[in-house]
């Protein structure tokens, strides 16, 4: 049992710091949340960046304990987070480097490596986010296309994507998780219809989108037809399983910001509101350590990530909510003011206990996968 | 990074749970809470076994290991709810002739409570005029002291791990019963509001399980203080989630939850003030010493 790094992984953290050191400051000026070209630019310049200086494929290639000194890194130096680039680098890209073909890999990877190339994830359907396996949008075989209609929702970043991980119902007759298939979809293909949708922070994270007939190659189904629920399995062990490490960390910034804003404003000297965030220092401590306990076990397993990730993520989105509560409670009145800092933070806090899986789900996954009781209702 | 228990460490805690089962299994449990007195044999069989003196150096007589394998062991004494000042006796083994061999009990004054101070051998803090409680643990008697005693960072990290092994008895204990008991023609672990229950308990006993390893690996007094506030929380409110999973068989004396949540309570105030270890980590906040 030990948290001491190996004389290479020192030097990477080295290396990645004084990279960063230097390469932070040429950043262009960050875009406003609502101009979404711009952020799109933004993401994928520090994208290219990352590339440039051949750490574009950390999160795929590098070993856990080298990818958490990546993210632990980059997020203390307050480098961009991945932004536009979320779907691409922490599921599409490697859902295809784990299923797909050796053309697919060379297609679709290194756009997503060299920042070129944006990808959203077209799972949830109006009537199918909890109960996934119920989706309805239909896929039937016409020569070497598939022809796709239905209706996507929730689907971020839908409005800049180029590609969108999609799945689609191939076989209606087939039991519910056999029926299912993942194509890679152009955005811009013929029939695709986008409409922004706006979050209760008052911005366009996500979007509807309506696919009328839309032709995608049968090229550009990853794993066999009808096989996608297995496909999509892979993908979400990877979005729960990693995609939350940097934030802790960023996380642990903010809460050491939240109490030096409460010594300035004199919010420190109530013994009640010490005490809460004290209790938060504990919580993202331990969040940190299993943070550390998932990737060194995931080392020493071979690098899937496993179920541990809903244990850590229902945890890790109430904490968050309750650290941006604590902000709000410091700030007191001007917790209401979205021109003060953590305002908007608080209302996007409020997305953790249910995008990726809601809590409930989680505590399912917990209770009947990990735990082995029988089957919920 | 190696942060998961290395084979000997593993082969350690398999030992101490294999001891601890054999001599303080289940019907011992059960018997010790109707003699209430302390079993001086298996004090001193612990004691053989290196429990005491696990820290020691080698040259001193003892295992020379650290306090990775030393919270590995305590989570198992608290596994098994093995009743005695153990983390008094284990922090002086080296300085009171006796202790590393489980000669000799030791008891300490602790968030201004002595355990066990009519069992044991030796005191150390101040418990003149200590008043006996009628403890609500059968397994410990209580003293209240008049000094609350100076708070110790191993102490309360030695008695979060025990907290951790209680948490993790609570939670199997919950998910076993979810499992056979039937109502309504099912498992009761089939119902989501008890599948719930028992996966909370799980996520706070794994969020508390990596605090505590950390905090024996990095040996940090905020690690320790952070360590301490999860591992309540889970062994507390664990046991308290037990019960509920019970239904009315939990609310009995023969079933054991009670004597988990019982001893959770009792380490939850004898590891020292709640609000100091807060403030201690509220003062990390802003870089303040710890
Ligand atoms: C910010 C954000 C971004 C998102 N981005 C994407 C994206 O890019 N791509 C994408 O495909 N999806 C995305 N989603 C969708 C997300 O995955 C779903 O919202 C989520 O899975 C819940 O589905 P739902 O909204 O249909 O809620 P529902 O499934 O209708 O759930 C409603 C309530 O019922 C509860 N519930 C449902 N079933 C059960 C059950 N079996 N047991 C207990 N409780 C249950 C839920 O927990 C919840 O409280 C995003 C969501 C958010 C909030």
């Amino acid at each position: 049992m030990d948290l001491a790094h190996t004389p290479e992984e020192d030097e990477f953290r080295a290396r990645l710091r004084e990279w960063l050191a230097k390469a932070l400051p040429s950043l262009p000026p960050k875009p406003s949340p609502d101009d979404w070209p711009g952020r799109r630019a933004y993401d994928l310049g520090w994208q290219r960046m990352l590339y440039d200086a051949g750490y574009a494929d950390v999160h795929w290639d590098a070993s856990p304990t080298t990818r958490l000194i990546f993210l632990e890194e980059t997020e203390k130096a307050g480098a961009p987070y991945v932004g536009a680039n979320f779907v691409g680098l922490l599921h599409a890209g490697p859902t295809i480097a784990a299923e797909g073909t050796a053309g697919q890999r060379a297609r679709w990877l290194p756009p997503i490596l060299r920042g070129d190339e944006v990808w959203c994830q077209g799972f949830s359907e109006p009537d199918a986010g909890s109960d996934l396996a119920s989706l309805r949008t239909r896929a039937r075989k016409d020569g070497d296309h598939y022809v796709v209609s239905g209706s996507k929702i929730w689907t971020s970043h839908a409005e800049v994507a180029d590609w969108c991980e999609l799945l689609v119902r191939t076989d209606g007759d087939a039991p519910r998780h056999r029926g299912i298939t993942w194509l890679a979809m152009p955005m811009d293909a013929p029939g695709v219809t986008v409409r922004p949708l706006r979050t209760l922070a008052g911005s366009t994270e996500f979007a509807e989108v309506f696919l009328d007939e839309v032709r995608v190659p049968v090229a550009n189904r990853v794993g066999e037809e009808n096989d996608g629920w297995r496909v999509t399995m892979v993908t979400l062990s990877f979005e729960r399983g990693t995609a939350f490490v940097g934030e802790v960390v960023a996380c642990r910034r903010v809460l050491g910001e939240v109490a030096r804003e409460a010594r300035a404003n004199g919010r420190w000297d109530d013994p009640a509101v010490r005490r809460r965030l004290g209790r938060l220092n504990a919580e993202f401590r331990a969040l940190w350590r299993l943070t550390q306990w998932n990737v060194s076990e995931a080392e020493a397993s071979g690098g899937m990530p496993g179920v541990g990730g809903s244990v850590f993520k229902l945890r890790y989105s109430r904490a968050r909510q309750e650290l941006y509560d604590a902000a709000a409670e410091v700030l007191g009145a001007a917790s209401l003011d979205l021109d003060r800092r953590w305002v908007l933070d608080r209302l996007s806090s409020l997305s953790y206990t249910i995008a990726a899986g809601t809590s409930e789900i989680q505590r399912n996954i917990v209770a009947e996968r990990i735990l082995g009781l029988p089957k919920g209702r | 990074m190696r942060f998961q228990p290395t084979e000997d460490q593993l082969a350690l805690r398999a030992g101490v749970r294999g001891l601890l089962e054999r001599r303080f299994g289940r019907d011992a449990l059960r018997a010790a809470v109707d003699s209430g007195g302390l079993d001086r044999r298996l004090w001193r069989e612990l004691g053989e076994a290196g429990f005491f003196a696990l820290r020691l150096p080698e040259a001193e007589g003892g295992v020379g290991l650290g306090l990775p394998e030393a919270v590995l062991a305590f989570e198992e004494a608290g596994r098994a709810l093995l009743p005695g000042p153990l983390v008094a006796t284990h922090l002086a083994a080296g300085t009171v002739p006796g202790a590393a061999t489980g000669e000799t009990v030791v008891t300490a004054v602790h968030g201004g409570l002595v355990t066990w101070l009519d069992g044991a051998d030796v005191v150390r803090g101040d418990a003149a005029g200590a008043v006996p409680l009628r403890s609500v643990d059968p397994l410990t008697p209580l003293h209240r002291a008049a000094v609350a005693g100076a708070p110790d960072p191993l102490f309360m990290l030695l008695t979060a791990a025990e907290q951790l092994g209680t948490a993790g008895r609570a939670g199997e204990l919950a998910v076993r019963y979810a499992r056979t008991r039937e109502q309504f023609g099912r498992p009761i672990g089939a119902f989501q509001a008890v599948q719930r229950l028992c996966a909370e308990s799980l996520v706070r006993v794994e969020v508390a399980r990596a605090a505590v390893y950390a905090a024996a690996v990095t040996a940090d007094p905020v690690d320790m203080a952070a360590a301490r506030l999860l591992a309540d929380e889970a062994a507390v409110r664990g046991a308290r989630d037990c019960l509920q999973v019970h239904g009315g068989m939990g609310f009995t004396w023969e079933a054991d939850v009670h004597l988990c949540l019982k001893r959770a309570w009792v380490r939850a105030q004898c590891g020292g003030s709640v609000t100091e270890s807060e403030e201690l980590l509220a003062g990390d906040l802003l870089g303040e010493p710890a």
